[in-house]
């Protein structure tokens, strides 16, 4: 009987600490929001997002008259956004055919040593991919570029793609592949009409986990797209993004005020990514 | 002499093999008769799935698969034509109810069609979804969803589905590897009693691993142990008086 009490009790301990852990995990999270969204939210104006960035002299002005500094991140905004398209143009269907590639090829060595590749370069340190961008692409084209910039995120954005596109097509019942192609299907139209919309949902969510991963990348952007002090739309120009702005504004002390809003903008983007991704899940389940 | 009209399949010295070494289906002769339901026993990794995929070519989906001798369907050796108007002749029924999960209930029945790039006027896919569905009796059940996912259905249901898109191409024979064996009682008799009527409209190949199931239903049956054809028959002789003392101990269940 007491043995019995014995288990029991274990058995409460074990649950309480596998709660109290999770809280405490939970308490950075909430830390890191609650910090951003009490500072972020003061400058935080419809404004900001339309404004571009003040310069330090329009900064300085502002002050020593006792105004908020005036200015926004929309040069950044548009930044993020063009080359986010940019990149994803690209990145999603290669990443999405190489990912189908290696699922349905996976006992090859051609595809072993592909899949390998995509390893190390996901592991691949961002900033390196930034230099390796700018010797490839910047000085030959003799200026950094949106262009650049876009590269430099694409090859970020492929390994993400290409491994969640693998995984969402291994995971597929190989009973539906076989009962396409028993129908006559062409290899081509069952991949396109039988494997793809099955295992959308998870590549869907794939990409949107990829976007999110890239939307904060800055290392890799000051050696490619630079920055801009003004909206630019020309992609053959430098251009800015939401967090090359955080790292200038973090650099002007007269521009610090911005660099909370900022981060809450970029914070906000993400958490929706991954909200998406949530629903997106729960919404494809097959 | 079998009246060769009488004939849908000649098999002829068929053998598949996997690895080198050793062949899972064995110099296996036999005649598939036309209108009729063949049943194809034997126990567990006798070669019966191996055979049956044979027939529509699916071995050639995976390397390294050895398939030689002859299939004549209505007379022209299978193997020598191209796999994808092979697979339109020949459906293929599987064990685990397989509806398409992104696609309707419709849309599974016009699978086949859409799979194979042939695009049909409105009404005649209506009239093809309508038909076949009537044809394994899910039209009353499903005519109101017909834009559902297949895969909200009952399993008994699904597998009718499945069938039901194998008919819809009009195959001359339907390969069915033991479709029964993931449902219950009262779907596996639905289905029994589906296939007694559907012979009429297409010949039809059942892998069962079930006596009664294959001496209810099938007219011809084929018993296989280790890779070889042991014995192939009417279901009636097999069943009375089996000639070999192989299939005699496997219906007798000493085997398997
Ligand atoms: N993909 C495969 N690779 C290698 N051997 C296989 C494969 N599939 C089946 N076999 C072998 O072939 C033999 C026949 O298998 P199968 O046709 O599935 O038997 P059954 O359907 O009668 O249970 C078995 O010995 C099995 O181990
Ligand atoms: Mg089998």
């Amino acid at each position: 009987m007491d043995k019995l009490k014995f288990r029991i009790f274990k058995s409460h301990l074990l649950h309480y600490s596998v709660v109290v852990l999770a809280a405490l995990m939970a308490v950075p999270l909430v830390a890191i929001l609650g910090k951003v969204a009490v500072e972020g939210f003061r400058n935080l104006t419809l404004e900001f997002l339309f404004q571009p960035a003040p310069t330090t002299y329009e900064a300085v002005m502002a002050s020593a008259a006792g105004h908020a500094i005036p200015g926004g991140i929309s040069n950044g905004l548009v930044g993020t956004l063009l080359m986010l398209l940019m990149s994803s143009a690209i990145s999603i269907p290669v990443g999405i055919l190489s990912g189908v590639f290696l699922a349905e090829h996976r006992s090859t060595v051609f595809a072993k040593v592909s899949s390998y590749m995509t390893d190390i370069l996901q592991g691949t340190p961002s900033i390196i991919l930034g230099v390796i961008v700018y010797a490839w692409i910047v000085i030959p084209m003799k200026g950094y570029s949106a262009i650049a910039g876009s590269i430099a995120l694409c090859i970020m954005m492929l390994p993400l793609i290409v491994r969640s596109t693998e995984e969402a097509v291994k995971m597929l019942s190989s009973s539906y592949k076989e009962a396409a192609l028993a129908l006559g299907g062409s290899y081509f139209r069952t991949v396109w009409k039988v494997l793809l919309p099955s295992a959308f949902g998870q590549i869907f969510t794939g990409v949107l986990l990829a976007v999110s991963r890239i939307v904060g990348e800055t290392a890799p952007l000051m050696f490619t797209a630079l920055g801009c002090a003004i909206v630019q739309w020309d992609v053959t120009q430098p251009m800015s993004s939401v967090p090359l702005l955080i790292w200038q504004f973090f650099n002007n002390p007269t521009l610090q005020p911005l660099l909370w809003s900022a981060s809450l903008v970029l914070l906000v983007f993400v958490l929706l990514l991954n909200v998406s991704s949530k629903i997106v899940t729960n919404k494809w389940k097959i | 002499m079998e009246n060769i009209n009488n004939t849908i399949l000649e098999i002829r010295d068929l053998c598949v093999a996997y690895t080198a070494d050793k062949l899972s289906v064995s110099h296996v002769s036999t005649d598939i008769p036309r209108n009729q339901i063949t049943a194809i026993m034997g126990p567990s990794g006798c070669g019966k799935s191996t055979l049956l995929r044979a027939i529509n070519r699916m071995h050639e989906l995976y390397r390294g698969i050895q398939v030689s001798g002859e299939l004549l369907i209505d007379g022209q050796d299978l193997l020598k034509i191209n796999a994808m108007r092979v697979r339109r002749e020949v459906g293929m029924v599987f064990q685990r109810p397989n509806p398409f999960p992104t696609m309707s209930i419709a849309d599974n029945v016009l699978a086949g069609y859409s799979l194979n790039g042939i695009r049909l006027e409105k009404s005649m896919r209506q009239s093809i979804v309508e038909q076949s569905l009537k044809s394994v009796g899910l039209w009353n059940e499903v005519k109101d969803s017909l834009t559902k996912r297949g895969t909200f259905l009952s399993g008994g249901q699904q597998q009718r589905l499945c069938i039901a898109r194998a008919l819809a191409l009009k195959p001359k024979l339907i390969l069915m590897d033991e479709p029964t064996s993931a449902l219950d009682p009262i779907a596996t008799t639905t289905i029994e009693n589906l296939l007694v009527e559907l012979k009429n409209e297409v010949s039809i190949i059942i892998v069962t691993h079930n006596m009664g199931q294959a001496k209810r239903i099938s007219q011809k049956s084929l018993f296989m142990y280790l890779g070889e054809l042991v014995e192939g028959g009417s279901t009636e002789q097999m069943f009375s008086d089996p000639a070999d003392r192989r299939t005699k101990s496997y219906l007798s269940g000493n085997i398997g």
